[in-house]
């Protein structure tokens, strides 16, 4: 496939330090676009703020680049006045699960037909290396230079205990599988979100002593482990490990459908 | 020069006196052709507590929305009757319930004193319709709104099924109202 | 047996007013986070919206609320949110995004009195400077503040008109007194109510430029998903809507953004005067408060004192030119508001302290009453 036909060409060279794991899920997300022949024109990318927030601007489609935390809520009016449009929300961790942490429970119980893209690096890059809600505890974060004291999210689990319609997780590595989980989540009529593990060597891999890019790549590697085998495994043996795979897959009435059926009750009585 | 009539209408929280007022300002400026507002003040006190609902009748601008110098005042609580008679101009009508109201605040006012629960009680067997039964001796009282015209602000307003009841209560207030003026002469 | 009525004639809330106007204005998307004294229009927005081929939503929050509006704003909507005090102060960062992105919307704030949660069921007047300057950088902005039902159905017009008109997020400042205050409204024929839609492009899309530096300073917008595929971003922009360092092509854009409201000023800016001709009292006043110093200067006029009013329907962009022409021949300036003196302090910078200026003040929840503004003209 031809990325460059998707690509705004001229706003290269993109910001992503050598070695960040951003870029790989940006031709995940291209890819599977291009699969399923959606039209540019058809496509809406929506961001927050952070390094993986800054892939918008890269892309040929209609694209917003919003305030921090918030672009769940700015792609939520934005579906509703335009639902045949495919809107595709790409937040990182902090943006997500901190600052926008509202928004992205409060639009998954709502089930609206979005799709979430969270670029999980365990930590704020584009600050420099502050703690994240995902950051496990004891790690170091430029906030956290003695180890962080906070407990981690699992954003996973998190989304699927709101009621998103369907919640997946890979890493930059497994690539096959990044592919696989976005086409399902973007062929989901409902609150899909895609939580890709993925390396930021500059802000958390330096000094956490876990090496460069590809170094932290192998380590995803080496410690994924699928769904179906975790449940097998106990807590101890799950220590430290990346439980990848599909969480949740369900059918159930989006917001938009669910709002049709106000509008036919309300013309029912109105009449 | 225009004239500018004010209505308190006080009591507690869950007595209907918005309800009141708000009939009371559309049958003035729906059905009368004149002008009207209606304000009410919220808060903890629209849960219990005194509460008050208030409307400005005029034949011209109603700049100041809020009552001051008011010609009748309605208290059905003496909670009520005591926090808000202040602003109860001189000579003006303090129509209270003779039965939750004892206690008469001093003042040059004129005082009706009308059995408006009770007689939703009996002659109505529904405590709630004391809120119309008090609109009709008001709308005596004041002659500032035609009957006619509360009558259809009345009907277009309460919930449908209840209509009934509700005209039979604003009669019922006319009624204690007209008795009253007999008894004691024209106000 | 019928009565017959002009079926034009209602009785309305101002916040039903407001809803109403809204979508005579032709907005279809709402957003919104209950909060008194505002919820009156999400609530008749809900029970509306979906028989006219509107869209409501109740949002997590007031920070959800503002985002929705623009982002439904990009794909074309008229839109609009409503809150108070508390929900205003949310909402800043996201204005400030609209103002940046250059996106049209409508920001309605029904004041109660704060700082904080304050009086949430009493009316204040108090966020005049935060209307103006609540979010952060130098921006533009347009409030206008209704002093009747009948003028907030008005202005909640004009409040889209102008969004749409300049691409920006106008601010309705409504008060409680005005929101909650029911009165008689006559709903003017839709035929002689001026809409105003946004500028389309005429360019094609390889050519748009949706923040094209031209004659008219106002860039035409395209809606997302109509074959225009552009970048929105609050990052400072060029041209071409891409983030820039360019110290030029930033501050050729700043220039332009703060321009846009400069330069059409008399387009936004509306007063009304009431015995302003022979004064020697000027009162100024806004909101519900103007109410009680229309009162109170037709009652010093039967005292046989010359007051007269200078009622602002727009505050920002400020109405100095307005005041101006009014000030010299006046002996001393009555400035009555619910809050300390926001608008007073404005005053007394466009008549550069050359009267004395009289400020009549009241932060309790109660409204100013005429003869509080009275006193201060006999004074
Ligand atoms: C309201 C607000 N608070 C703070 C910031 C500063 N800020 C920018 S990006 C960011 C964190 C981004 O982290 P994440 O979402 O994980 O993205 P990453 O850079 O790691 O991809 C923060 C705190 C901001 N822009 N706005
Ligand atoms: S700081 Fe981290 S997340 Fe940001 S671009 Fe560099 S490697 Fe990627
Ligand atoms: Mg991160």
């Amino acid at each position: 496939m031809d990325y460059l036909y998707y690509l705004r060409e001229d706003k290269m060279p993109h910001i992503w330090c050598d070695g960040c794991g951003h870029g790989i899920i940006l031709k995940s997300i291209l890819r599977v676009i291009d699969k399923l022949g959606w039209e540019k024109d058809d496509i809406a990318m929506v961001s927050g703020i952070g390094c993986s927030s800054r892939t918008p601007g890269y892309v040929d489609f209609n694209t917003l680049h919003t305030t921090h935390g918030r672009a769940i809520a700015f792609a939520t009016g934005l579906k509703i006045v335009k639902p045949n449009l495919h809107v595709i929300i790409v937040s990182g961790d902090g943006d997500a699960t901190a600052i926008g942490g509202n928004h992205f429970i409060h639009a998954a119980r709502r089930n609206i037909d979005l799709t979430v893209i969270i670029y999980n690096n365990y930590i704020y890059g584009m600050t420099g290396g502050q703690a994240s809600p995902t950051t496990p505890v004891g790690k170091k974060a430029s906030t956290a230079p003695y180890g962080n004291p906070d407990a981690p999210f699992d954003i996973s689990r998190l989304a699927q205990a709101a009621g998103a319609a369907y919640v997946a997780r890979s890493t930059v590595y497994h690539v096959g599988k990044t592919d696989r989980y976005i086409e399902q989540a973007f062929l989901k009529k409902g609150f899909s979100v895609v939580e890709v593990m993925t390396p930021c060597p500059t802000s958390y891999g330096r000094r956490n002593k876990e090496g460069n890019g590809v170094e932290m790549m192998m380590f995803q590697k080496k410690n994924s482990v699928g769904v179906e085998r975790a449940q097998k495994m106990s807590e101890e043996e799950l220590q430290g490990k990346i439980i990848t795979g599909v969480f949740v897959d369900k059918e159930q009435n989006n917001y938009l459908q669910r709002y049709e059926e106000v509008i036919d009750k309300a013309k029912q009585i109105n009449q | 020069m225009a004239f500018r009539y004010e209505v308190r209408l006080s009591g507690s929280g869950g007595q209907g006196l918005i309800l009141v007022g708000k009939v009371l300002a559309e049958a003035a400026a729906i059905y009368d052709g004149l002008n009207a507002t209606q304000s009410q003040s919220y808060g903890p006190e629209a849960r219990g507590g005194a509460s008050r609902s208030e409307v400005i009748i005029s034949d011209g601008d109603i700049d100041y929305p809020k009552a001051e110098n008011i010609d009748i005042m309605l208290a059905l609580t003496q909670e009520a009757c005591d926090k808000y008679v202040v602003d109860l101009k001189e000579d003006g009508i303090l129509l209270i319930d003779s039965q939750m109201v004892t206690n008469i605040p001093k003042g040059n006012y004129k005082v009706v004193a009308l059995p408006i629960i009770q007689s939703a009680v009996e002659r109505l067997g529904k405590f709630l319709v004391s809120n119309i039964i008090a609109l009709g001796i008001i709308t005596k009282l004041s002659g500032v709104v035609s009957e006619d015209s509360v009558k259809h602000a009345i009907r277009a307003r309460v919930p449908k099924g209840t209509e009934e009841i509700n005209i039979k209560a604003f009669y019922t207030g006319i009624e204690l109202a007209g008795n009253w003026l007999e008894k004691h002469g024209s106000l | 047996m019928e009565k017959k009525t002009n079926p034009n004639v209602r009785m309305w809330q101002g916040n039903v007013a407001c809803a109403e106007g809204a979508i005579a204005a032709g907005c279809r998307f709402f957003a919104g986070y209950p909060i008194t004294p505002s919820s009156e229009i999400a609530e008749v927005l809900a029970l509306r919206f979906p028989v006219i081929g509107g869209n409501f939503i109740q949002m997590e929050d007031e920070i959800a609320a503002m985002g929705a509006i623009i982002g439904g704003s990009l794909g074309g909507a008229k839109t609009m949110t409503a809150t108070s005090g508390p929900g205003f102060s949310l909402k800043q960062e996201n204005i400030g995004f609209a103002v940046m992105a250059e996106v049209p919307c409508v920001i309605v704030n029904v004041q109660r009195g704060g700082p904080s949660t304050g009086l949430p069921t009493h009316a204040a007047q108090s966020d005049v400077m935060q209307a103006r300057w609540g979010t952060h950088g130098d921006h533009p902005i347009i409030v206008l503040c209704p002093s009747s039902v009948r003028e907030t159905y008005d202005l909640t017009i004009r409040a889209f008109s102008l969004a749409e008109k300049y691409r920006m997020p106008v601010i309705l400042l409504s008060d409680e007194i005005i929101g909650h205050l029911t009165e008689k409204i006559e709903i003017p024929d839709p035929s002689t109510i001026e809409i105003i839609d946004r500028k389309k492009p005429t360019d094609t899309p390889e050519n748009y430029l949706p923040y094209k530096m031209d004659d008219s300073d106002i860039p035409a917008m395209a809606n997302f998903g109509e074959g225009y595929r552009y970048h929105v971003t609050g990052l400072a922009h060029d041209e071409t809507g891409f983030p820039t360092n360019d110290p030029k092509k930033i501050r050729a854009q700043m220039l332009r953004l703060n321009r846009k409201i400069q330069r059409f000023r008399d387009d936004i800016v509306e007063v009304e005067t009431f015995n302003t001709d022979d004064m020697d009292v000027l009162v100024i006043s806004f909101g519900s408060t103007a109410r009680s110093a229309k009162r109170a200067v037709i009652n010093a006029r039967e005292k046989d004192v010359k007051a007269g009013l200078l009622r602002l329907k727009t505050i920002w962009p400020f109405p100095d030119k307005e005041i101006e022409a009014l000030y010299k021949p006046v002996r001393k300036i009555v400035v009555a508001e619910m809050n300390l003196g926001q608008i007073a302090h404005e005053i007394e910078w466009a008549t550069r302290r050359e009267k004395p200026v009289v400020r009549v003040n009241k932060i309790d929840g109660e409204p100013i009453t005429p003869n509080e503004i009275f006193e201060a003209i006999i004074s």
